[in-house]
């Protein structure tokens, strides 16, 4: 079996079943924990509206700006180029779309009235350049900053790396550098379920658990009337 | 990491202090302690929002970095692959001096203030996971000596300070007699009951003729009592969940036992926190009275028209008291006193929610050898306030008053922190 068989088949198989399993066992994990019910006279009754918290936090209030703008815009910039590349590519599409044909039935047009959209090759190769780029940049602030690499272990610097591999072995596949296509194609494949394979066992899970813990803390703040 | 030789309490087995300390820490634990646990990404952005961090830069003092050890017996012993991380030797144990090492970073080197909970990305409330850390640390008996004996002292005798049920009752005749005022105690059945903070009991007596001149004023149906008049909980500081209780209770019994409708907290902030947002969970129930923080009972007497002040013809700056604003929600009140006593209110920067604490909050004011370490983050505060150019200083705290009273003292800074509540006695129109 070449590596673009097995990428395809056995080792998209096991990766998606461990993903699955994986991010359910994790969330489930936490979520069938007991909650305990607050008692106190609260000082809002509409604490859902603390869910907006969820929004918010996505950019830091104006008094914390100065020494985290580094962080931030890097950070942006490298979600948003992996996930331009991720849904706007057209063979990505396609793949998303025949599973979702396959596995539920689904046809994005008939659903929506429109086709999912893409973008020409080109503006995904400079969308991946530039999440390349900036991850880079977030590796290198990670081991220069003191504060980063005394927090960091193993899991920041995997996670790094699968998100990373899929970015660089897709532009390589694209531009058709330094193998056979089917080779390059099939360690893209491979690397993405490099990522998938990790994605519930390390901090990737923050896809995630973000919501949740935003939407906690927001509820249970705006109940107290406390600072969000 | 740190040369600052831990304090123990009690004899025990390494091996048993760091079962406790992990019990301790997971002994309430559910999920929204868990998606925390499981949230972090190790970004970092939380050092910003330190005020020990700010003033020292150095990285031990990333808010998050504080309950690692804690965060290591989590994977290790209760999160969702746990088992894995046990049977492939992937998570280390947790260890007796690990745990020794981390106490200087959970009391000494945090206020519990809850900055670093605005500023986490993911949501984490990471203050909150502070607490429940010190909850392991109290368990295995590893607690700051000071904050460990004022707990115990409060837990045995009703007061951290010495203000026992004897000598609080011996103070009220004494200012009562002194301020020829009267000062209802032990009253049988009473709309409100007031309480204080044992550093106003021993030192900031003003501020109980300060009370008394109020409720005289508004007309309330009130009382203090000797089986519940010590707000100061120092159970929730030392991070003693079972003395917390303890000393809830008595309140709480105190104001069932007079009937009391509204419970009003003293100057002091993690009281509030304690009774106001822990009090019903602590009490099993919702409990049957209303509690308000002084300057928020203040702010409903302006509001009622019941308070009537005289216009002080000054500017002010108000010092926002972490667990009643930031992490407690009683932010305007204070200002809507001050609004009603005519001040022109000049807002730090920042102020309200990111107000910077003072450095004293979280028992820290009670451990000496942390006072090096808080006079820098003092002096962060110092320097906030100069920048206002405001004439007066107020607060609704007295754990900051003390903090300030202490900090202008080593700085010999010309600026003295006022009491709401002082002020607003001080400026009564009389009928």
């Amino acid at each position: 079996m070449d590596l673009l068989t097995f990428a395809r088949g056995p080792g998209m198989h096991w990766a998606t079943t461990v993903f699955v399993i994986g991010v359910l066992w994790r969330l489930l994990g936490m979520l069938l924990l007991r909650g305990r019910k607050d008692l106190s006279e609260p000082r809002s009754t509409a604490a859902w509206k603390g869910l907006r918290l969820i929004g918010l936090r996505s950019w830091p209030r104006k008094e914390f700006l100065g020494g985290t703008a580094f962080g931030e815009i890097m950070g942006y910039t490298f979600h948003i180029g992996f996930l331009v590349a991720l849904f706007f590519y057209l063979p990505h599409i396609l793949f998303f779309e025949d599973i979702a044909k396959s596995v539920i039935g689904v046809n994005f047009k008939r659903v929506f009235g429109f086709a999912w959209p893409y973008l020409p090759g080109g503006a995904i190769y400079f969308f991946s350049a530039v999440s390349l780029a900036a991850l880079i940049a977030v590796l290198v602030h990670r081991i220069a900053s003191p504060v980063k690499r005394m927090l960091s272990n193993f899991d920041d610097y995997f996670s790094w790396f699968v998100t990373i591999a899929p970015i660089a072995t897709g532009m390589l596949a694209y531009s058709h550098y330094g193998a056979p296509y089917p080779t390059l194609l099939g360690l893209h494949l491979v690397s993405v379920e490099l990522l998938m394979l990790w994605f519930p066992f390390g901090k990737l899970m923050h896809a995630f658990t973000m919501f949740l813990a935003r939407g906690v803390q927001g509820v249970d703040f705006e109940r107290k009337g406390a600072s969000l | 990491m740190s040369a600052i030789v831990a304090d123990r309490q009690g004899e025990m087995p390494d091996a048993e202090r760091v079962a406790k300390a992990t019990q301790g820490f997971l002994r309430d634990f559910g999920r929204t302690a868990a998606i925390y646990m499981e949230s972090c990404i190790h970004c970092g952005m939380c050092a910003e929002a330190c005020h020990f961090y700010e003033v020292t830069g150095d990285p031990k003092y990333t808010p998050i970095w504080k309950i690692e050890p804690f965060k290591q017996a989590y994977k290790r012993e209760y999160g969702p692959f746990a088992p894995f991380y046990r049977m492939l030797g992937l998570k280390r144990e947790v260890t007796e001096p690990q745990l020794e090492e981390w106490q200087h970073l959970l009391y000494d080197s945090c206020t519990v203030c809850g900055r670093c909970s605005l500023m986490c990305p993911m949501g984490i409330d990471i203050a909150g996971l502070i607490s429940d850390a010190r909850h392991g640390m109290a368990r295995a008996g590893l607690v700051p000596k000071e904050l460990g004996e004022a707990a115990e002292r409060g837990e045995r005798e009703g007061s951290p300070l010495g203000a026992t049920p004897k000598v609080f009752k011996e103070r009220i005749a004494w200012l009562a007699d002194e301020h020829e005022i009267q000062i209802p105690l032990d009253r049988g059945k009473a709309e409100v009951l007031c309480t204080l903070s044992s550093i106003e009991i021993m030192k900031y007596t003003a501020s109980i003729v300060a009370m008394a001149r109020i409720m005289k004023h508004v007309g309330a149906d009130w009382t203090f009592r000797t089986d519940g008049y010590e707000a100061t909980n120092f159970g929730l500081l030392s991070g003693n969940a079972q003395w917390q209780k303890d000393m809830s209770m008595k309140l709480i019994d105190a104001a069932i036992a007079c009937g009391a409708k509204t419970l009003v907290l003293p100057e002091c902030g993690h009281a509030y926190g304690a009774l106001r947002w822990m009090g019903a969970n602590m009490y099993g129930k919702p409990l049957p009275f209303r509690v308000l923080h002084i300057s928020e009972f203040l702010a409903e007497s302006a509001r009622s028209g019941k308070l009537r002040l005289k216009k002080l013809a000054k500017s002010a700056t108000f010092h926002d008291p972490c667990q009643i604003s930031r992490r407690g929600g009683a932010v305007e009140a204070p200002r809507e006193v001050l609004a009603a006593l005519g001040v022109e209110l000049k807002e730090m920067f920042p102020t309200k929610g990111t107000n910077w604490c003072c450095g004293g909050g979280g028992g820290v004011v009670a451990i000496r050898r942390a006072d090096a370490l808080r006079y820098k983050v003092f002096k962060l505060k110092m320097d906030q306030i100069d920048d206002t150019g405001a004439e007066l200083p107020v607060t609704s705290c007295s754990n900051c008053r003390q903090t300030f009273d202490d900090g202008q003292a080593h700085f010999k800074w010309d600026k003295s922190m006022n009491s709401l509540l002082e002020l607003v006695a001080d400026n009564l129109i009389e009928a």
